[in-house]
Formats: C-alpha cells, sequence, structure tokens
C-alpha cells in the first residue's frame, strides 16, 4: 500500500513536469504545426540559470529556490520569443524547414551548453524542507513532488485561464481551430505565434528548474532526453489539445512509474508500447481532432 | 469611402459605369501546386450586389481566396485605387473586406459571443445593433459554443462576423448552401439590407437568389471569367445560362446537374 | 532540334555516366596511391587513419542515401532511421556470437529479421504521417536505445558498447592492417547501396511515392494506396540502414550506443539536408562533408590556439556540434535546396527530375498544412 502511495505522487510529479513541457509543445504545434524540437533547450537553459542564481543567492535558502523559478521562467520565456522571432517567423508557413531550423538550435545549443557547464550532470540540492519527506497513507514522500505538482498546476489553471479570458486566448484557441479563418478576420496571427512559444518558453523554464531538484541533478540533455517523453505525451494526449496534454502526461508518469516499479525497469519501454496502442486504436491521440 | 473621381481607365466589357470598388485584372492562383484560377478579370460594382457565377468546381471559392490573399497568386487586385496583391491576408482585410466563407467556418470551440468578438476589427464601428436586429437569435444563444449551432445558425454567425465592421465589399461566397427554403430567403433579405451599406460580391448558385439580389453578374468557366454584364439580361437568356453554368435559369433556378446539394435539406 | 546540341547533349549523358565510374575506380585506387590532402585528410591515402576515416564517410553516405529514401522520396521526416542501422551492428553480433554462426550466414540472418522488423513497425509509424510520424518514430527509437543501454541478457554491452566478435570474422575483415579491406568493403557497400536507392526510386514503388508527396489526394483517387508504397520504401530505406549498420560493426571493431540514438538519426538528417533534399548526389556530398568537417573540427577543438582563446570563443569554436548545427541553420535559413540545389543554381540548368529550387519545394510538399486548413495558408 506504501508503495503504490509512493509511486502515485512521485508519477503524478513525474507527470508535472511532463505537463510542463507538453503543454508548450502542443500549443505550438496546434497552432503553427511546428514540431519544436528546440524545446529541451528552453528547458536546460531555464535549468542551468536557475541553478546559477540559486547557488549565488544560497541553493538551501526558499530565496533562492524561488528566485531559481523566476530566472528559470524568464530565461525560457525570452529564449523561446527570440527563437520563433529570429528564425521560426523567418520561415512563416514553410512548417518543415521551422522544425528543422528548431533541430539545428537544439543541436548547437546542447554542445554550447557542453562547452560551458561541461558534460557531466550537475548535482543540486534546495531548501532542506524539499529533500525531505512527508507521510502519507504509510508512505514517505519526497517534498520536492508537492512543489512540482503545486507549479504545474498553478501553469496549468494558468493556461486555462489566458485562454479562456483574454482575447489574445482566444486568438490562440481560434487559430489552433482554423489559422486561416483568423487572418481572413483581420488579425496578425503572427504575434499569437510569438505569444505560445513565449508561453511554451515560460512553462519549459520552469519545468527546467522542478526536473533539476526532481531528478537532483542537471545537464545539457536534460532537456532533450524530457522532450522526447513530452513528445509522446503530446502524441498520445492529441496534438493541440491542452487538456490531452494533462491527462497524458499523468498517464505516461505513472504507467512509467508502475512499469518501473512492478515488471522489473521497464517503464520506457512500457511508455512506448502504450503509445503504439493509441496510434493503432485512435491516430489521433485521446483528445486530439483530426484523425 | 469610394471615390467618386473617374479615373477613366476602360471598363470590362458590360461592366457597370463608376469605379469598380474591387477590380481585379489577369489574377491567377494556385492549391497545392495546381493551377486553379487563370488569368481573372472582374469588377465589382461599388453599389448592390456583383453575382459571380459559374459550374461546380469552376474557382470561384478560390476565385475568393485568392483576392483574400488565402491562397498564393499573382496579378492585379485593387481595392478602391490601392493594389492588395502583395498585402497579407489580415492587412488586406484590415483595410475594408468583410468575407463569408463558403462552409461559414465558425471558430465550433468558442461561444456565439466570442466569435463575434474576434471579428470585432481594430479602426472600425462595431455595429452590434446592426447584427443583432439582423440576428436576434445570435444575442439569445450568445454564450453556446458555435459547434453546436445548427447550420442556418452558423451561417447567421458567419454574416454577422462580416457585418460588424464598417466594410468596403463584402465577399460571401454560398450563403444559402445548403439551408432550407425559409433560411434561404432569411439570408436573401439579410444580404439585401447588407447591399445597401457595402457593395457585394456574391457567389451564389441559387439562381432565384441571385435574380432578386443582383444587378451585375461575372461568369466564370475553367477558372476564367468569360462574361460579364447586368445580371438581369444574363438570367434572361436562357441559352447563355444553360450553356455557362449547365442551368436553366426559367424555373425556380436550381442547377440541373443535381451535385451541388442545393436541394434545399440544412447540412447538420 | 539542331544536331548539335544533340552532340551535347548527348556528350553530357556519357559525360554523367562516366564519371561516377571514374569516381569509383579513383576511389578503389586510393588506398595503393599516396595522395596528401592537407587540411582534409589526416594523412597519406594508404594510411590505416585516413581509410579509416573514408570508409566511414563512405558508410555514412550510403546511410544517407537510405535516409534520402525516406525524406527526399517518400517524403517521410523520420526521427528512428538510427534504430535500423543500430539494429544491423548489434543483431550482426549477437547472432554471431549467440548463435555461433560465421559472417555471411550471419548476415542473411540479420538481414531477413530486419525486413520482419521494419515491415512493422513501418505499419505502425504509418498509420500517422507528417509531423506525428516524425514523433512516432523517434518515440520507438528511443525504445530501442533505452534497450541498447540497458543491456537485457547481456548482450548488447549497455553503455560500454559491444565488441565485435572476431572469432567469427574472416581475419581479412579484422585488424588495423586489415583496413584497406574494410575500406573496399565500405566502397563496394557505398556503390551497392547508391544502385539500390536508384533501383527503387525509378521503380513503379519509387514513381507513386513521388507522386504521393506531391498530391496524397490524387494517388487516392486513382485508386492505388498511398500507404502500401510508402511502407515498401520505408522498408527499403530501413533494410539498407541495416546493411550499412553491418558494414559499421567491422569498420569500427564494435558497436556503441550512440549508433541508435536519435541525435544519430538527426546528423543523418543534417547531411541529407545540407547535401540537398531529393538529390542523391547530395545526400553523398552531404555526407562525407558531414564527416570530414565533424573530424577537422574534433582536431580544431582540441588545438593548442583554441585552448587560449577567451572563453566567448573557445567554447564555441570547441564544440564541433555547435559549429554544425550553425551551419545547418544557416542552410536551412539561406540556401534551399543544400549543396545540390546551389550547384544546380550555379550551373543555371534544370535537369531532368529535378529543379534547382527543388530541395524547398520538396520540404513544401510534404507539409500536411495545406489540406488540413479549410480556408487555406495565408502567405505574405
Ligand atoms: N486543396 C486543393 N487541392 C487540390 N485541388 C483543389 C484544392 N482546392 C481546390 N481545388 C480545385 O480547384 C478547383 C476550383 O475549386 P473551387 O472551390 O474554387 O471551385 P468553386 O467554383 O468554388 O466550386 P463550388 O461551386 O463547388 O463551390 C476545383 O477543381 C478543385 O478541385
Ligand atoms: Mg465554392
Amino acid at each position: 500500500m506504501s508503495t503504490v502511495v509512493l509511486l502515485l505522487f512521485t508519477g503524478v510529479g513525474l507527470g508535472a513536469i511532463y505537463f510542463l513541457v507538453a503543454s508548450g509543445l502542443s500549443l505550438i504545434y496546434g497552432l503553427m504545426h511546428v514540431l519544436n524540437f528546440a524545446h529541451g533547450v528552453f528547458l536546460s537553459l531555464g535549468a542551468f540559470l536557475g541553478f546559477e542564481v540559486a547557488s549565488r543567492l544560497g541553493a538551501s535558502t526558499w530565496t533562492g529556490f524561488a528566485a531559481s523559478l523566476l530566472v528559470g521562467a524568464l530565461a525560457g520565456a525570452v529564449f523561446a520569443a527570440l527563437t520563433e522571432r529570429v528564425l521560426v517567423q523567418r520561415l512563416y508557413e514553410r512548417h518543415i524547414e521551422q522544425v528543422l531550423v528548431t533541430v539545428g538550435l537544439g543541436l548547437g545549443a546542447v554542445a554550447l551548453f557542453d562547452g560551458i557547464w561541461g558534460t557531466d550532470p550537475r548535482f543540486i540540492s534546495g531548501p532542506a524542507w524539499m529533500s525531505r519527506t512527508t507521510h502519507i497513507l504509510g508512505a514517505n514522500v519526497p517534498n520536492d513532488r508537492f512543489v512540482a505538482i503545486l507549479v504545474a498546476t498553478l501553469v496549468l489553471v494558468g493556461m486555462v485561464l489566458f485562454l479562456q479570458r483574454t482575447r489574445y486566448g482566444m486568438i490562440i484557441r481560434a487559430g489552433v481551430e482554423n489559422r486561416a479563418m483568423v487572418t481572413a478576420l483581420g488579425i496578425d496571427v503572427r504575434t499569437a505565434f510569438t505569444l505560445v512559444f513565449t508561453i511554451g518558453g515560460i512553462a519549459a523554464g520552469l519545468g527546467g528548474v522542478l526536473a533539476s531538484h526532481y531528478f537532483g541533478y542537471v545537464s545539457p540533455l536534460l532537456g532533450q532526453t524530457l522532450l522526447i517523453f513530452a513528445f509522446i505525451v503530446t502524441v498520445i494526449g492529441g496534438l493541440g489539445s491542452l487538456t490531452g496534454a494533462a491527462v497524458a502526461s499523468l498517464l505516461v508518469a505513472l504507467l512509467q512509474q508502475f512499469a518501473n516499479y512492478y515488471l522489473w525497469g521497464t517503464g520506457d519501454l512500457a511508455v512506448v508500447v502504450l503509445l503504439a496502442v493509441v496510434l493503432l486504436t485512435r491516430p489521433s491521440g485521446l483528445m486530439g481532432r483530426r484523425a | 469611402m469610394t471615390s467618386t473621381q473617374p479615373r477613366g481607365d476602360v471598363a470590362v466589357d458590360g461592366a457597370p459605369a463608376g469605379d469598380p470598388v474591387l477590380r481585379v485584372r489577369g489574377l491567377s492562383a494556385h492549391v497545392a501546386g495546381q493551377q486553379v484560377v487563370e488569368h481573372v478579370d472582374l469588377d465589382v460594382a461599388p453599389v448592390g450586389v456583383t453575382a459571380l457565377l459559374g459550374r461546380n468546381g469552376v474557382g470561384k471559392t478560390s476565385t475568393i481566396k485568392a483576392v483574400l490573399g488565402l491562397i498564393g497568386r499573382s496579378g492585379t487586385v485593387e481595392l478602391d485605387g490601392a493594389d492588395l496583391v502583395h498585402l497579407p491576408t489580415h492587412q488586406i482585410v484590415q483595410r475594408g473586406v468583410g468575407y463569408v466563407p463558403e462552409d461559414r467556418e465558425v471558430f465550433s470551440g468558442l461561444t456565439v459571443t466570442d466569435n463575434l468578438r474576434l471579428a470585432e476589427r481594430r479602426g472600425s464601428r462595431h455595429r452590434y445593433d446592426l447584427v443583432y436586429d439582423l440576428f436576434p437569435e445570435l444575442q439569445e444563444r450568445g454564450a453556446q459554443a458555435a459547434g453546436t449551432l445548427s447550420g442556418g445558425q452558423q451561417q447567421m454567425v458567419s454574416l454577422a462576423r462580416a457585418l460588424l465592421n464598417d466594410n468596403q465589399v463584402l465577399l460571401v461566397d454560398e450563403p444559402t448552401k445548403g439551408l432550407a427554403p425559409r433560411l434561404v430567403q432569411e439570408v436573401s433579405r439579410v444580404l439585401a439590407r447588407a447591399a445597401q451599406v457595402a457593395p457585394i460580391l456574391l457567389v451564389e448558385q441559387n439562381l432565384q437568389v441571385v435574380r432578386d439580389l443582383a444587378q451585375h453578374a461575372v461568369v466564370l468557366t475553367d477558372g476564367r471569367s468569360v462574361h460579364h454584364g447586368p445580371a438581369a439580361d444574363f438570367l434572361a437568356d436562357d441559352a447563355l445560362t444553360q450553356r455557362l453554368l449547365g442551368v436553366h435559369a426559367e424555373g425556380g433556378g436550381e442547377p440541373t446537374d443535381g451535385g451541388s446539394g442545393h436541394t434545399g435539406e440544412e447540412r447538420a | 532540334m539542331s544536331t548539335s546540341t544533340d552532340a551535347s547533349a548527348g556528350r553530357r549523358a556519357w559525360v554523367g555516366r562516366l564519371l561516377p565510374l571514374g569516381l569509383v575506380v579513383l576511389l578503389a585506387c586510393l588506398p595503393l596511391l599516396d595522395l596528401n590532402l592537407p587540411g582534409v585528410l589526416p594523412g597519406p591515402t594508404y594510411t590505416p587513419g585516413t581509410l579509416h576515416l573514408l570508409a566511414l564517410a563512405m558508410v555514412m553516405a550510403a546511410l544517407a542515401l537510405s535516409y534520402h529514401l525516406l525524406l527526399g522520396v517518400a517524403g517521410l521526416l523520420s526521427f528512428g532511421h538510427a534504430l535500423y542501422f543500430g539494429f544491423g551492428a548489434y543483431l550482426l553480433g549477437i547472432v554471431m556470437t549467440e548463435l555461433e554462426l560465421a559472417l555471411v550466414p550471419s548476415v542473411v540472418v540479420v538481414l531477413l529479421a530486419g525486413a520482419v522488423f521494419s515491415t512493422l513497425l513501418g505499419a505502425i509509424s504509418l498509420r500517422v504521417t507528417g509531423i506525428p510520424f516524425a514523433m512516432v518514430t523517434l518515440a520507438f527509437a528511443q525504445a530501442g536505445s533505452v534497450l541498447v543501454r540497458r543491456d537485457p541478457g547481456r548482450v548488447t554491452g549497455g553503455e560500454e558498447g559491444m565488441r565485435l566478435p572476431t572469432e567469427h570474422v574472416p581475419d581479412a575483415l579484422v585488424g588495423v592492417a586489415d583496413t584497406r579491406n574494410l575500406y573496399w568493403l565500405a566502397l563496394a557497400a557505398l556503390v551497392l547501396a547508391f544502385g539500390l536507392t536508384t533501383w527503387v526510386q525509378r521503380s513503379r514503388a519509387g514513381h507513386v511515392a513521388e507522386a504521393v508527396r506531391e498530391n496524397e489526394l490524387r494517388v487516392r483517387v486513382l485508386g492505388m494506396r498511398p500507404f502500401l508504397v510508402k511502407l515498401a520504401i520505408f522498408v527499403a530505406a530501413s533494410v539498407i540502414a541495416i546493411g550499412m549498420g553491418m558494414v559499421h560493426l567491422l569498420l569500427n571493431s564494435g558497436a556503441v550506443p550512440h549508433i541508435v540514438s536519435a541525435e544519430f538519426t538527426i546528423s543523418l538528417l543534417l547531411m541529407v539536408v545540407i547535401g540537398g533534399v531529393g538529390s542523391r548526389w547530395g545526400a553523398v556530398g552531404g555526407a562525407v562533408l558531414y564527416v570530414l568537417l565533424n573530424q577537422r573540427l574534433t582536431v580544431l577543438a582540441q588545438a593548442e590556439w583554441v585552448h587560449d582563446l577567451p572563453a566567448v570563443l573557445r567554447i564555441p569554436l570547441s564544440e564541433p556540434m555547435f559549429i554544425l548545427g550553425t551551419l545547418f541553420v544557416l542552410v536551412v535559413m539561406f540556401l534551399p535546396g543544400g549543396l545540390a540545389g546551389t550547384v544546380t543554381r550555379l550551373r543555371g540548368r534544370r535537369r531532368s527530375g529535378g529543379g534547382p529550387e527543388e530541395g524547398a519545394a520538396r520540404l513544401e510538399e510534404m507539409d500536411d498544412d495545406e489540406q488540413d486548413q479549410t480556408v487555406g495558408a495565408a502567405r505574405p
């Protein structure tokens, strides 16, 4: 019983991190039909800069942790917005080339991070409370899981409010459905493009800081590794669907945790099998619109 | 603002006197690497309704999309004398082009109110009074998701999105497609009122509607424009309509080729 | 048409046929010659180091050709092609060790297993197209990569990699002294891959795939099944990749998990795009350029003078992948059509079966967006 509880919380915590990466990916794909291979870079950059700031302000203080979240989000946002404006937008409507450019950026940036921060993982620690555990239903759950879950929930709520309540949110929702018709109403949809990249960058940057606490280290490959699972999450959830991303994040993370524990460490394979099953039964994903 | 200054260029054969609000010359367009519009010339009269006619698949929708820049195109498209062909779609629309697409294309995930709010253009009045006067139902159903509306109601949303703003010209593509006869009349009545505010380029297969609304007609065959002239004259010439549209203009104006889906049933 | 243009066209056709033949003969003779290309090759052409590098370039060129079948011919953007390359390399070693078979029967077993394996995975992946296809292939390759690294049953060697079981390999193909033989093997593999690629492209499936890429709807209307055609091309490309994986195992006397990774597939993508999507010679040229450049940049990264530079210059210069990634981005943004497209543009004439703007156009065709969007896509 206590194992199940522990796996549940750990799984939901991991799902929270997946969601922070996958939500932006899914929105970007939904609106722009671009598969953003640089998304992992937003995450790694957020993690590294967050780590730098926290270690300067005191890694074990809450101020340091809060500052690392802030800087991580900011770094992700700025880098994502620049990526969109400088690289992606120049190739307006040439979707395959847009993907290729993000591939090149991902490759180059990881190499650059290797050069700056080294290829070896940097082990990190946060405020003492985060590395302690809380006793729930017989299980000792590490506290950083709760922080990840809390932040991801806030991001989800924030995204939903933004999409539902603001004009730009409305433009994004409409654009995911039918981008051409949005332009035919006289709206410059490119502003919305930069915006989804920025939002995706914020979420990924936050995800980077939280992932580095969840796994206990930062490395240049952290982002690209999580990115692959985020891709799987977005395909399973349905490209372009925020709800789909949230549901699939939890599903994938929980499956991974439980399979790792009960099925001899086959979590990653179980996830790929789930992907194959979803593709065979529902090629457009759990919540996808298009077949 | 339509200029009243005569510009003295030669009008297309049979086109109305007075400067056209929209002047299209040599328009070609391609979709997925395929030419779908070839060297189309057409004028939209500064007042009233100009009908754009032609058989199914001849390129009417593509012509309108090309005017809007929704598909790749070349040629000249002048709105009130200014060339639009190098502008992106949103800038063309901001200059006062209202668009009612062929299949309504309402945002099904957005509410009716949000569909209308999204259509509000900067630098234009937003004439909710007019829109809600024409379609009181839209006010009642404001909170309903547009995707759950009936076909006729969706068409109202689509029309309302265009009529909400001040337009120099309205491009309306088959507004009565798949509507019940009662709704066809309703749409016809709305368009007649809209035409008093801004000139309309109307694609319409229901020739009775064309007869009621249009003063001018342009006919396309094989992606080219072949006939320009007063709508009434064209419709009165049974041999001509038969040749260019494949329909008998007299006797109800229903297309004879049966494939256009204009048999009065409402689409889901 | 005048006789003189006929004659010059005829001469061009002859040159077009003789040039590759001459190139192959020259390459075949390289191990016997003492040629130096300072700055490009690490040493004279007969030295094992240089021969190994050239052989690697040729294996990668052959692999890039198989990727060209996917991307350039069938319009499939795969991020999982490394899976098949790694499959060939690892399975050959495993079959030789575990079944104690000699090299040739093992190769046959691996090719057969590979055909079944790629048909199965291809059939699942091809349920989606476009970008979702890219993601799915990536996921499958990731699973393969995880499997290889985890080393179930102690057969792959995990992170350390797998050693070539030399006892089952003919002596002529083992050891540094015999690099020449491996070089010739790689050359033969490249020629074979080029021939196979050309054959697939000119086959009925190749033509239909081309048509599918341009307009899937039309092909469907004609009553053909795009799925089967794409699957055929997918399997052909995978089997060639499996073959090259086996050559790579022999050439490097072992296999490492990197050859199954997503980064490895991405390097193939780089080669093909830099070379020019849709062109066989582009794929070959891109691969050779990539391998040589990568080697040169690695040497540069260790150079004395680079270490003395200030950090802003030292860090980027000592990361080959940073430079290659940047180069790739620049090619995508400013050199549509890659090297092949540029060469054609410079020659200023359209070759039959592919024009100068071909690469960019091919990428556009793959884009499923135009069919998806109901109104169509705006172009400013
Ligand atoms: N996405 C596309 N791919 C291929 N061909 C297309 C595409 N869109 C349109 N076409 C072709 O372009 C031609 C013109 O189409 P268009 O929709 O403009 O005709 P239309 O006159 O509006 O027809 P209808 O009266 O049925 O609405 C048709 O032959 C059509 O098949
Ligand atoms: Mg039409």
